[in-house]
């Protein structure tokens, strides 16, 4: 079973268009007004996207377990198309936080990777969720697919803190996580900007994504068209 | 649970030439790593590292056949009109995944400290490590395996799955295995044990939970 309302069909869209108006604002003023940082100097300036980044893909795969959570216990199919959308967008915004990791390390640490609880984390955790997703594509039937990447989704989940404590006893040298107490206000706005920018446009995508995996699991669902009963009989 | 782990025994001891078979990989696998590294006195040094990987990569060849013969004429549906709870034959099939996987590391043992240079006196610690650490691939494999066993593309799916999720499994049997080998002077294999047990803990339990709703229609 799945229902299907749209309540606010246009809100995907302004949300879009706010984080697109948000990462304007906030890439304007981490680029062009906020002072080069003291010791990294301009390479820093990357820090605007890619904590923002790193906020929100946590957020959307968050989100994206709570959906397995619930697809599993209810038997509305609409949780299972909000599950597909958000890790979907969090494997995606995963995979870009990797990328602009790797481009700040290259010139402040002199590698491209460096074998870090976070870093490593990271990149297992999408290599989890993109498995999930290559799951939901080799499973035809979608009641069977949504308990598999459900149950797939809940236990790759559980891996996340084992796998980060695993990998902080065997190695570490990341960045402490800054804080807004840690940054200063010159720092500040930019940082939230792009934060709520990143946000929007995140909630946009999963909203619109949710919207094509819910029509496309009440296709699979729909009875076969009369006239191909009406052959069969 | 008994009687399902001795229908797994049963069906794998006579289906013991597909061991054999994997064993010969598993062996043939520690052999081409040593060409990676040429040789030297640090295949000695990775030699833990190599059997991890040897062993990982086997299972993926038993852990994917796990279900083969469930799925031959609706055999599972069959199993489970049986009384008992879905998760008995879960953890039946776990167990004995877990026996075959660690037989199968014992067997690569000799191999690894003949190949490698790689000989050790603390045999029982690698035999533990072993044990702990099969059993910490086998829980999620074979949850995996009854699903992707019903999927298509089913063997690039197992490893999809399953390689990231025991991140942690091959850390630290592969940190454990080594400081076993190597000497420890610090005693920091016990936490990397620790580190296995809470693993095992943790997936035994979850996976045996979320059995009942793989099979169940």
């Amino acid at each position: 079973m799945i229902t299907e309302n749209h309540r606010f069909p246009r809100l995907p869209y302004l949300l879009i268009a706010a984080g697109v108006l948000c990462l304007s604002v906030g890439s304007y003023f981490g680029l062009f007004v906020a002072p080069p940082e003291h010791y990294m100097g301009e390479v820093q300036r990357i820090m605007y996207v890619h904590v923002p980044t790193a906020w929100n893909a946590l957020l959307a795969l968050t989100f994206g377990f709570i959906c397995a959570v619930v697809s599993l216990f209810k038997d509305d199919l609409k949780w299972d198309a909000r599950m597909e959308a958000a890790i979907e967008v969090g494997v995606l915004l995963g995979f870009l936080l990797c990328c602009q990791g790797a481009i700040w390390a290259k010139p402040t640490w002199g590698v491209w990777w460096d074998w870090d609880p976070r870093l490593t984390t990271t990149a297992v955790l999408v290599a989890a969720f993109a498995g999930v997703l290559a799951l939901r594509h080799f499973v035809d039937d979608p009641v069977k697919r949504a308990t598999w990447s459900a149950v797939a989704a809940i236990i790759a989940s559980a891996d996340v803190p084992i796998v980060y404590y695993s990998v902080r006893w065997w190695n570490s040298l990341h960045q402490m996580q800054s804080s807004p107490a840690t940054v200063s206000s010159q720092f500040y706005l930019p940082l939230r900007a792009n934060a709520f920018g990143i946000l929007f446009l995140m909630t946009g995508f999963i909203m619109l994504r949710a919207r094509i995996a819910s029509r496309r699991i009440a296709t699979e669902l729909a009875p076969p068209p009369a006239e191909f009963l009406g052959e069969m009989a | 649970m008994i009687a399902a782990l001795r229908k797994e025994l049963l069906l794998q001891w006579r289906t013991r030439a597909q061991a054999v078979a994997v064993f010969v990989f598993g062996a043939t696998a520690l052999l081409l790593f040593s060409f990676a590294i040429g040789p030297s006195a640090a295949l000695r040094r990775y030699a833990g590292g190599f059997l991890w990987l040897g062993l990982l990569l086997s299972s993926t060849l038993t852990l994917s056949e796990a279900f083969h013969s469930e799925m031959e004429n609706h055999a599972l549906e069959g199993l489970l009109l049986l009384p008992v709870p879905a998760h008995v034959l879960y953890y039946g099939k776990a167990l004995a995944n877990t026996i075959q996987l660690v037989m199968l590391g014992i067997a690569l043992v000799p191999v690894m400290v003949v190949l490698y240079d790689a000989g050790t006196t603390q045999l029982l610690t690698i035999l533990l490590i072993i044990i702990l650490g099969s059993a910490g691939i086998s829980a999620p494999g074979t949850l995996y395996s009854a699903m992707t066993s019903q999927a298509r593309a089913k063997q690039t799916l197992l490893p999809l799955l399953l390689f990231p999720l025991i991140v942690p499994v091959l850390l630290a049997s592969v940190k454990a295995t080594s400081l076993a080998i190597l000497g420890d002077p610090m005693d920091e294999g016990r936490s990397w044990i620790f580190l296995l047990l809470a693993f095992n803990g943790i997936y035994w339990s979850l996976c045996g939970l979320l059995f009942d709703r793989v099979v169940e229609d």
